[in-house]
């Protein structure tokens, strides 16, 4: 039979056609495909975190666990132990490494320890290390005082390079060391080593060594002589002066300067008793061939 | 005039825009269906050098990825006249094929066959200024011709240069870069009714879609169905659509007359349904399935239920034999035909050195009508289909979608018009200035 209503017309109506256009827009589509669920899932994200304070309780939880891997017994580090330094040097780098044991060794940054160690005037060279065991190793290599060094700012040890080590309050602490002075020692500390040795006959009547004008060196005795060497060969001129000691004995003499410094004309200053003594003697030799 | 050549201009514009984004629709507003195709171009194959159509007939260049066809309504004769319920049918119509080629379609190309189109023969004639024929001076030729009145109300639809001649030598496709004295031009135009193209303009622009170019049916028609011969040595394609049937005599690749008459196969079924007294759709359905030209004596024998739903037996029960079918539908066939006739005559038709006559169009699909045809016609008759396109579905392959596929051959490879040469206003300035131009080179 004849149906009696409207019939049902085909055509889409104008919404559901723009509707179908808009879906078949690429824009559009990607949108749907890829921007509507990223965006229900950064809602969904957003809004598990911004509920409450989750965030302070996963940071917190993450916290924890690090904490618990870094405080597990093998990580810890218990003391430190300090190699090759002395007594005081050690109280030095505890001081200078502060660290509260037991420490976790993820705390712990070994190449600024060495850095800091290294910093320290008496370490030649450091290594820092965290032993098997939960040891903090500290290997140093103390510098080896060379002698010491008067200058204006006082009394110093120095090191065979020319560092200073550290302040003295006296010379009789250190008797074994040769004495340097004079502004520029320190940078020619091994010339005046090698002098120093070569000054061994010389025994204890050397006092010390002076830099002179920093460019070269006067030895000087007791009794307030000086040996003047030149720049160039010092440790030549000292030498010969060492074999005319031996021969003439030179400097038990009574002489103010031996004047190394031109080496083909070495002079000797007397001092002013003995130059009286000379004219005297001259004199008198002079009397008596006229008397 | 002058802002239909604007209107015409921008329809270019859109389409090769529709180019670049590489997809387009194909719109046949016919009175019985509308047809929709999608086309991707997939890039342009090369174009023959010579104005011959290429390898693949032209059309390797897009491939059909979405079609659908669905019943017209609201048109009569080719022309809109219910502009709501065109509207609905359009859209269900480029719905179905968006939906079927998953592709959102902003520009679309159109046909229609109503709107009395009426063919004129332009001539124009101008003397070259530098011997040579450049773009400007067939822009300057085509504007020399002098445009009949056609009449206000009316406008260009199609204003196709066919033939170039140069001094003496007639015939040449494309004189640009020849050398001559006088350059002459024939050119074809089309004209229909306007408000016929504001209402189709109008329709396509309520669904949201911009209008990329407008054809007359029946030269799509043509383009399909003619045989790349038969174009060139002269042949009339006529297209027996729904409301009416459209003819179009091509010559040289070129359509030279187009033309329509106003009567189709719905009157056919108007004249089946009023003979027998039975639903319009009932008697489509008679035409379609048992439809002829030709009585056989087997036909007063094969009896055809005509049906209805009054309810009286008797009634609903009638019966008609086949011949009584025919009886009724070559009465009206024979006038379609001979309308069609006193038509090409007007052309000329008679004058062509080839008379080859193509049926084309849904109407071209009743048993016999080329036996018919051809008694009336002529000798040289044949029925046509459409050429066969990437990716066209088989359901889209008959006779009655041959101007939906020429559309979009047409698509594919425009033919030159008017509008397509620069507008000679404003060469004026172009070459005082360039005068100007040659002053300062000639005296400095």
């Amino acid at each position: 039979m004849q149906s009696l209503g409207p019939s049902h017309d085909p055509a889409p109506s104008r919404l559901s056609y723009r509707v179908q256009r808009w879906m078949l827009t690429p824009g559009i589509r990607l949108g749907l495909r890829i921007g509507v669920p990223g965006l229900v899932l950064g809602a969904a994200v957003a809004a598990f975190f911004l509920t409450g304070d989750r965030v302070a309780q996963i940071t917190g939880k993450i916290d924890d666990l690090k904490a618990m891997v870094r405080e597990r017994p093998e990580f810890m580090v218990e003391l430190m132990a300090i190699d090759g330094a002395s007594a005081d040097l050690a109280d030095d780098i505890r001081a200078a490494l502060p660290v509260d044991f037991p420490a976790s060794s993820f705390d712990l940054d070994p190449d600024a320890m060495r850095d800091t160690v290294a910093a320290l005037a008496p370490v030649e060279s450091a290594r820092v290390r965290i032993r098997p065991g939960g040891v903090l190793q500290v290997d140093v290599v103390e510098r080896i005082p060379a002698a010491l060094w008067r200058s204006w700012s006082g009394l110093s040890l120095i090191d065979a390079g020319g560092v200073r080590i550290a302040r003295v309050d006296s010379r009789k602490d250190f008797p074994d060391l040769p004495l340097v002075a004079g502004q520029g020692a320190d940078r020619q500390i091994a010339e005046a080593l090698l002098l120093i040795d070569a000054a061994a006959p010389l025994g204890d009547r050397m006092r010390g060594l002076v830099r002179v004008g920093e460019r070269r060196w006067d030895i000087v005795l007791d009794r307030d002589q000086r040996i003047l060497l030149p720049v160039q060969d010092p440790v030549q001129a000292l030498e010969r002066v060492i074999a005319l000691h031996k021969a003439h004995e030179m400097l038990d003499r009574d002489l103010a300067v031996v004047d190394m410094r031109l080496a083909a004309r070495p002079t000797l200053r007397l001092t002013e008793d003995a130059v009286q003594e000379l004219w005297r003697i001259r004199g008198e030799d002079a009397g008596g061939q006229d008397g | 005039m002058k802002d239909l050549y604007h209107s015409q201009r921008l329809m270019r514009q859109m389409r090769r825009q529709a180019m670049q984004r590489g997809v387009v629709a194909i719109l046949d507003v016919g009175t019985s269906k509308i047809s929709c195709l999608v086309l991707r171009f997939d890039g342009q194959g090369p174009l023959s050098d010579d104005n011959s159509i290429g390898s693949m007939a032209g059309q390797s260049g897009f491939r059909v990825v979405g079609a659908a066809t669905t019943r017209s309504r609201g048109i009569k004769f080719g022309e809109i006249r219910a502009m709501q319920e065109t509207e609905r049918a359009i859209r269900t119509a480029l719905q179905a094929a968006q939906k079927m080629a998953e592709l959102r379609v902003d520009h679309v190309i159109a046909c229609f066959s109503g709107g009395a189109p009426r063919s004129y023969g332009l001539d124009g004639r101008i003397d070259l200024e530098d011997q040579v024929v450049t773009e400007a001076e067939v822009g300057r030729v085509l504007a020399a011709c002098d445009v009949p009145e056609y009449g206000a109300g009316r406008e260009v639809l199609h204003a196709q240069p066919v033939n170039f001649a140069l001094d003496h030598r007639s015939g040449l496709g494309d004189p640009r870069g020849q050398r001559g004295q006088a350059l002459a031009v024939d050119m074809h135009m089309l004209t229909v009714d306007a408000d016929v193209i504001q209402n189709l303009a109008h329709c396509i622009k309520r669904c949201d879609l911009e209008l990329a170019g407008i054809a007359s049916a029946s030269y799509a028609a043509g383009i399909s169905s003619l045989v790349e011969d038969e174009q060139e040595l002269g042949a009339a394609c006529i297209d027996l659509g729904g409301g009416a049937t459209g003819l179009s005599i091509f010559m040289k690749k070129h359509m030279i007359f187009a033309d329509a008459v106003r009567i189709g196969g719905d009157h056919v079924t108007g004249d089946i349904s009023m003979g027998l007294g039975i639903p319009a759709a009932r008697a489509e359905w008679i035409k379609t399935m048992h439809g002829g030209v030709h009585a056989t004596g087997m036909d007063d024998r094969e009896m055809i239920e005509i049906g209805g739903d009054t309810g009286d037996w008797e009634h609903d029960r009638r019966r008609v034999s086949r011949a009584e079918v025919i009886g009724i539908m070559r009465p009206r066939v024979e006038e379609i035909l001979e309308e069609v006739r006193a038509r090409l005559d007007a052309a000329g038709f008679d004058h062509m050195p080839s008379q080859q006559i193509v049926l084309t169009g849904g109407g071209s699909q009743i048993p016999g009508l080329d036996g018919l045809a051809s008694r009336i016609l002529g000798h040289q008759v044949r029925l046509g289909r459409p050429l066969r396109v990437h990716g066209l579905p088989q359901s889209a392959t008959g006779p009655g979608f041959s101007s939906v596929v020429g559309l979009s051959l047409f698509a594919a490879h425009p033919q030159d018009e008017w509008w397509d040469f620069a507008v000679p206003a404003d060469r004026y300035s172009a070459r005082s200035l360039r005068r100007a131009v040659k002053w300062f080179r000639d005296n400095w």
